[in-house]
């Protein structure tokens, strides 16, 4: 009969110990194997760890470390599950294992870096758990939605399903910019806010829309007016920003800026029953002057965010806009770059139409120079010029 | 040589409320020669006082925008739809 600490002073007999100060010497070089559990794990690791708990190690290590031969520190959190693990390793073909002495809580003792893993609560991975299932997605693609940053321009037709949804979503961060209040005529439409809120700054009534769907998401309420002046300030500390402004003069700095600070930008607008939707990607693809150099003077204008337009309609295209949104942090499928994409209402038809880099483009032309940004005069009309 | 011009909801009021129109015609420009006969509202929306296409307007000529092709001098054809698409700013 051998107790406990007969056993772990034979093991370490066979096995090779080596203090925090050698180990760190491996930073870069070895494999540092952590075999603590999850939730131990989860306070930080030695950065770029392999976490594999000791109970899974012999099931698991050669799946993930196949390189017999690769030095290999293992550690634990006081330095005796680790020198248990070293044996086995050993057993199991491993050439050049060590254990480092104190485990983790030397290391981080000794002052050294360490790394604190995003890792889902319980509750969101109940939340998020139809994300989790989708390996296109997984855990990894859910903390990156959590913490990542998008910029809605408007809490109004296309960006309260937008908001709504990304907040679902669990996009960690959702910054919102409008200087209108509720109004009851919005709310044929604009889903993010209700009969309670009116009067209410709009990025108010969404950031409480937000809150009681999901405490996840930051919001950040910006209740004021987008001009040359604030853009470059506010859109700097986002990733995506999704343009669903209600006039010509915003969508041209919108566009102006992103070209200029190379930041993707979702842009849709709708009216009546037709809605527009493309994805700009400045470098990648065409921006919105090459599509429409110059917004129509006043007398020209369709539209503003009086004119008519079917309740349902900002619903679909502010949801494609999040669809987009969405491949675009998580890097899936094929954007619509370059892709001008109609949808008709009542004919209940998409149309796709080429939009292509124009050489000649003021802000992504081949000899485009930033000069500062053009504002154009704000103007609001009912119907188009006759 | 029919052409099948689309109108979107936001210029329908300029062409009676219809949501498309047909032209016989050999070009785009021909094709706005005939709107500038039928519907001339529609037809000012469309071409400056140069003659140029305006900046917050496109033609598609079936699939493909105009400015790929050749301009206003782009060849149509008996069938080919154009579609005009102009800038729409609502949120």
């Amino acid at each position: 009969m051998s107790d406990f600490k007969t056993l772990i002073a034979k093991v370490k007999s066979t096995i090779t110990e080596v203090s925090v100060e050698a180990a760190k010497a491996e930073l870069g070089g070895s494999i540092f194997l952590d075999v603590r559990e999850p939730s131990e794990t989860a306070d930080g690791h030695v950065k770029g760890a392999l976490l594999i708990p000791r109970g899974l190690l012999e099931l698991r290590v050669e799946d993930r470390i196949t390189d017999k031969a690769r030095p290999i520190v293992a550690y634990c959190a006081g330095g005796n599950r680790s020198a248990f693990a070293a044996a086995s390793l050993r057993e199991l073909g491993y050439t050049n294992v060590t254990s480092m002495i104190g485990g983790f809580a030397a290391w981080k003792q000794a002052g050294l870096d360490f790394a604190v893993p995003v890792t889902l609560t319980a509750e969101q991975s109940v939340r998020y758990s139809r994300h989790l299932l989708m390996p296109e997605v997984g855990e990894a693609g859910q903390i990156k939605l959590m913490q990542s940053k998008v910029l809605l321009l408007g809490a109004g037709g296309l960006g309260s399903p937008s908001a709504y949804y990304l907040a679902a979503a669990g996009v960690g961060t959702l910054g919102i910019i409008d200087s209108d209040v509720v109004d009851r005529s919005n709310l044929q439409r604009q889903i993010i806010h209700n009969e309670s809120r009116i009067g209410m700054p709009k990025v108010e009534s969404a950031a409480k829309t937000i809150a009681e769907l999901n405490p996840d998401v930051k919001v950040k309420a910006y209740n004021t007016r987008l001009t040359a002046e604030n853009v470059l300030e506010i859109f700097s500390d986002y990733d995506v920003i999704v343009d669903g402004g209600d006039n010509f003069p915003t969508r041209y700095l919108v566009n102006d800026a992103c070209v200029h600070l190379g930041k993707p930008n979702v842009t849709g607008s709708v009216f009546r029953f037709e809605g527009q939707i493309t994805v700009i990607q400045p470098g990648v693809g065409p921006c919105y002057r090459c599509l429409y150099p110059e917004p129509p003077p006043p007398e020209f204008a369709p539209s503003c965010q009086e004119a008519g337009v079917l309740g349902v309609l900002p619903g679909t295209m502010g949801l494609l806009q999040a669809t987009e949104v969405i491949k675009l942090l998580l890097g899936l499928g094929s954007p619509l770059v370059g892709r001008l994409m109609l949808y008709d209402a009542l004919e209940q038809k998409f149309r796709e139409l080429k939009i292509r880099r124009d050489p000649g483009c003021k802000m992504c032309g081949d000899h485009a120079t930033f000069t500062g940004f053009t504002e154009y005069e704000q103007f609001c009309r009912l119907e188009p010029a006759t | 040589m029919a052409i099948t011009i689309r109108i979107p909801t936001a210029l329908r009021k300029l062409a009676g409320g219809l949501d498309k129109v047909s032209a016989d015609a050999g070009t785009v420009r021909e094709v706005i020669a005939a709107l500038g006969v039928s519907h001339p509202a529609l037809a000012a929306q469309l071409l400056d006082e140069a003659g140029n296409l305006r900046s917050f307007v496109n033609l598609y000529a079936n699939e493909d925008s105009i400015k790929e092709l050749n301009g206003l001098d782009t060849p149509l054809k008996s069938g080919d739809d154009l579609s005009i698409v102009p800038a729409i700013a609502g949120g």
